[in-house]
């Protein structure tokens, strides 16, 4: 399982506030996935996992790196943020709970399913977060997963 | 039911995407909470929103969303409509609110997602 091959790898940068930019990192993600032939239900839970990955430090963090890596079979994802971090996880991942802004909410965002979102659409979720220093998150994607 | 015909109940005005409008969703989502829409949407939906931010958009393209309806009279800004035209993602807006939109496609046989 270690042995395979990394059909591709891309690193993106992503900056904390950029509301313009914000999804562009999914997007490309997206683009690549149709690309490389993954069915479509596939590439579905692997951007939107994406997608609230990359917002969370839209939202939360001043800076992030956004790394995949695509296998023949799964797809890997690790995002690792300079930020606040999550004070209490358990608390983060309760659905409705948030601590993002109003300005954040006004925009359709912030209604605290982002974490529990990240779980449902991912095979495999880990969070490692520091409180003052930032988060990682990490997900993989197995294509055959009955998810 | 297609695009087109959505565009005619609802007297929707064509923002960007008058090309697509054949096609055909299989379902409906009415919502302001765009986490609601990537965690309970199916593809091959329609979005009837009053938001109109570019996120939208991203949204409904991580989501594989086929269309998206602005209700109450909202325009999305000129990124948005840029944005969409890019992605291929057609826009209308109807001045009918949200209820109001909602209840007139699903009278006339549009779905919800979590029926399919």
């Amino acid at each position: 399982m270690n042995e395979d091959k990394v059909l591709m790898e891309i690193e993106r940068k992503i900056m904390g506030g950029d509301f313009q930019s914000a999804g562009d990192v999914s997007s490309e993600l997206k683009k690549v996935l149709q690309q490389v032939g993954f069915p479509p239900s596939f590439n579905r839970r692997v951007v939107i996992a994406a997608y609230e990955a990359e917002m969370n430090v839209v939202i939360h963090a001043y800076r992030g790196v956004f790394t995949t890596k695509i296998y023949e079979d799964r797809v890997h994802i690790e995002v690792n943020d300079q930020g606040p971090g999550i004070p209490d996880l358990e608390l983060a991942f309760q659905e409705g709970y948030s601590t993002a802004p109003p300005h954040i909410r006004e925009m359709g965002f912030g209604a605290g399913y982002g974490l529990s979102n990240m779980r449902r659409c991912s095979d495999k979720l880990e969070i490692d977060t520091r409180v003052g220093e930032g988060t990682k998150v990490i997900m993989d994607f197995f294509l055959n997963s009955d998810k | 039911m297609t695009l087109r015909e959505i565009k005619e109940i609802l007297q929707a005005e064509v923002l960007t995407g008058e090309e697509f409008l054949d096609r055909e969703p299989s379902s409906a989502c009415g919502s302001d909470l765009l986490s609601d829409v990537l965690a309970f949407t199916k593809e091959n939906s329609v979005l009837l929103t009053g938001l109109t931010n570019s996120q939208v958009i991203r949204t409904a393209e991580m989501s594989d969303i086929i269309g998206v309806i602005f209700v109450r009279g909202k325009r999305p800004d000129n990124y948005a409509i840029e944005l969409a035209t890019i992605k291929k993602i057609p826009l209308l807006a109807t001045r009918l609110p949200m209820y109001e939109s909602c209840g007139r496609l699903y009278l006339r046989g549009l779905r919800g997602c979590s029926e399919l």
